[in-house]
């Protein structure tokens, strides 16, 4: 019992409500929100020590005894996304200071972050299914506000799409947990894990892991259900675009992560099988997309496809280095996909354009930015020592290691698409003629938007070069995945 | 009465997927109304029925129905309303800055702008 | 043009205050029996939905002047801050705590933190629900 690790989800909870009050008072809402966020850090920190050294830390809610009540349980994988989210939260609000203007300010703009991080922190945290469908809920509702926050027409067009979306796959989700209640007559995490293993996963059970991926995919993009996500990601203003990009479809890995490596391990042969082969296909249509497009904002959109892909590659293969790679790797992408928007951010501020054929020769008016955005596509590829690097090696020799070596030669590959992706931006961008520059540029404004965007590329390359110091924190996470029995003996005894 | 429930489920699930299909925005929405009526009531069956036995323990009851999944339902249902009033907005919204209804006309791509 | 609706005026007023009190009742009985914040809530939000088809927005808004959002933040206030409780005596995060009070009319009656933490879901419902339904009529 340990009520300590609720505090990462308690905190922006409170913190949205009491920004609800006096919206019209801006400099109000970004201290109260920035305070929000430092605290919910030095919490999350506070936690991700105590769970290295204690082992998962679970609370049950209620005083219930174990399998009935609702248990939140954080373990090293989850302690670690949680300070991930609120760091990069800091990071975007910050950045949103300067650009997304007051009227989005007004009306609610900090308190939907807040929500979004309540729900966000919550799916990670959470060891009750049907308690994930809840947060996943709750952090839909505040992205539904934030895509639609400013009421352009773009913004109403395709916010109603993703809504559809996402209200389907909610269905299908409740659909799914009715149907493995009914199957282990269970809804706690790890006591469906210990049900399953007892009945050796019978046909309905790998019915219902498709089910699942079916819906997890839904949000995190995967291959034939991913339509949804570059026209809906490109109607919200860009720090509502970082936020989801960095966390949104990365709660529906994580879910895929969870539910893959505790409940459905017994009938590898299929279920991971056609996880590896939907990766790969994920991967081949996010290459196609970022290669295709002219526009920068769709450019690093499909990257967020093509790194669910690979993420999900780790995963399918299910032995240390895979798992381990796939941890580092969705973290460093979180952190790396956040600093790219908001560096795209600058980029279509100073131009006034998302037309890469319309733009040029900006490394002669604004040299750093030319110099981060180099390293930060650097690290998006993965060139060593940068962040990317260690992540997709350990996701390699996974995949070497499982015997697929073909599939793992394609990942390989696409490295060199994405390269040339991101590549494609700086060469159109940075160099060649000057190209069109918007006219309302301030400098002012621009040092504002660059300061946080600069301090999270060199965040990332500090993830790249200190990966030593943090390998003991991830070994402990891919162990938690590798081996369920040691989240679900926590669970199981834990609570009192 | 778990055949009858399966049956009324599917045609929930099939009049909700036609719905959906459909081109006129307040079509689609109810369309999403029954898909989680369909849902709620696939909870209720797979909670299975005891005839008219309480979910709710007092004094002398000896058969009761698992309470677990009429919670599970409470709570989906509080969603989806919550929801649906939300996504009622944003049609009326989107039909007020739009002056359209019709989703072949909101798909985005160059020629609709 | 001048509508004649002084019957649905005349019985609205009335019918308010029977609907408000059913709402309450609804909300004390959720306790043990169906019923709750929830459906209470929407119980008043009905009614007051009710006054405001027989008068419109802006009387409505005069004779209840509340900021819906206020009330919604006040309310998921209520209910985490009763959640919230239990951590500050050691127990998991939403333990309730109840105990048996003599009250003067009442007599022996068992108070609940739970009922402040429903209380706190019926103004959320209630702010919701009245939040959105001003969202659409305010631009007629």
């Amino acid at each position: 019992m340990n009520n300590f690790l609720l505090f990462p989800i308690i905190i922006p909870f409170f913190f949205a409500m009491i920004l609800m009050f006096g919206r019209n008072n801006i400099a109000y809402q970004r201290i109260t929100t920035l305070f929000g966020l430092v605290l919910s850090i030095i919490c999350a920190a506070g936690l991700v020590s105590k769970v290295y050294e204690d082992g998962p830390q679970i609370v049950t809610f209620g005083n219930w005894p174990v399998p009935f009540g609702i248990t939140m349980v954080s373990d090293m994988v989850s302690a670690l996304l949680v300070l991930t989210t609120l760091i990069l939260a800091l990071f975007i609000v910050w950045y949103g200071f300067a650009s997304i203007g007051k009227e989005r300010e007004k009306f609610f703009y900090y308190s939907g972050i807040m929500f979004i991080l309540t729900g966000v922190n919550g799916a990670f945290t959470t060891g009750d299914i049907f308690n994930l469908f809840v947060f996943f809920e709750v952090l839909l509702m505040s992205s539904y506000l934030l895509i639609v926050l400013g009421g352009e027409k773009a913004q109403l067009r395709e916010s109603i799409k993703y809504i559809l979306v996402n209200v389907i796959s909610s269905a299908l989700f409740v659909i799914t947990v009715a149907y493995l209640y009914s199957v282990v007559g269970t809804l706690n995490m790890a006591d469906i894990s210990l049900k399953i293993a007892e009945i050796d996963q019978p046909g309905i059970l790998t019915v219902i892991a498709v089910l699942f991926l079916l819906v997890f995919g839904m949000k995190a993009a995967i291959f034939p259900i991913y339509f949804w996500l570059p026209s809906a990601y490109s109607a919200p203003p860009i720090p509502v675009l970082a936020l989801f990009g960095a966390l949104l479809t990365k709660v529906g890995v994580y879910s895929i992560t969870r539910t893959y490596t505790l409940f459905f391990t017994h009938d590898l042969s299929f279920t991971h099988e056609l996880l590896l082969i939907l990766s790969i296909l994920t991967i081949v249509a996010g290459c196609i997309g970022a290669l295709a497009h002219f526009d920068v904002k769709q450019i690093i959109i499909y990257n967020i496809v093509i790194a669910v892909g690979v993420i999900l590659f780790g995963v399918a293969q299910m032995n240390e280095a895979g798992l381990e790679g796939a941890v580092l790797y969705l973290i460093h992408d979180m952190i790396i996909k956040a600093a790219l928007f908001m560096l795209i951010g600058i980029v279509i501020y100073v131009t006034g354009t998302t037309n890469l054929r319309k733009m040029g020769g900006l490394m002669k008016t604004y040299p750093a930015l030319g110099w981060f955005y180099l390293i930060a596509a650097f690290g998006l590829v993965g060139v060593p020592p940068l962040s990317g690097f260690i992540g997709k090696l350990l996701i390699v020799r996974g995949g070497f290691e499982a015997a697929n070596t073909w599939t793992t030669i394609l990942v390989l590959a696409s490295s060199i698409i994405v390269l040339l992706s991101a590549m494609r931006i700086f060469i159109y961008a940075f160099w060649g003629e000057q190209g069109q520059l918007s006219s309302k540029v301030q400098k002012n404004k621009y040092n504002r938007l660059f300061i946080p965007t600069a301090l999270l590329v060199v965040l990332s390359i500090f993830y790249g070069i200190g990966t030593e110091w943090l390998m003991p924190f991830m070994g402990d996470a891919a162990k938690v995945l590798v081996d369920p029995s040691i989240y679900t003996n926590a669970v199981m005894k834990g609570g009192n | 009465m778990e055949i009858v429930m399966a049956f009324v489920c599917g045609f929930l699930f099939m009049a909700a997927i036609y719905l959906i299909l459909s081109r006129s925005l307040l079509r689609i929405i109810i369309g999403t109304g029954l898909l989680s009526h369909g849902a709620h009531l696939l909870i209720l069956t797979m909670g299975s029925f005891k005839g008219s036995a309480p979910p709710v323990l007092s004094d002398g009851v000896t058969d009761f129905v698992d309470p677990l999944p009429q919670a599970l339902i409470l709570t989906a249902i509080v969603i989806s309303f919550g929801v649906t009033a939300f996504i009622l907005v944003l049609a009326y919204r989107a039909y007020h800055e739009l002056k359209t209804d019709d989703m072949t006309l909101m798909k985005g791509s160059e020629d609709n702008e | 043009m001048k509508t004649n609706d002084v019957i649905i005026q005349f019985t609205a007023k009335i019918v308010f205050f029977m609907i408000f009190f059913y709402a309450v009742h609804i909300f004390f009985a959720g306790h043990y029996t169906p019923g709750g914040g929830f459906v209470g809530g929407l119980v008043t939000a009905s009614a007051i939905v009710l006054l405001i088809v027989a008068f419109d927005l802006k009387t409505v808004q005069t004779i209840l002047p509340i900021n819906y959002i206020y009330m919604v933040a006040i309310g998921l206030i209520l209910a985490l801050g009763t959640a919230a409780i239990s951590m500050f005596t050691g127990k998991p995060f939403f333990t309730h705590f109840f105990d048996y009070f003599n009250l003067p009319i009442l007599g022996k009656t068992s108070l609940h933190t739970a009922a402040l933490f429903d209380l706190g879901v019926y103004l959320v419902v209630v702010g919701v629900t009245m939040t959105i339904i001003q969202t659409i009529g305010e631009d007629e």
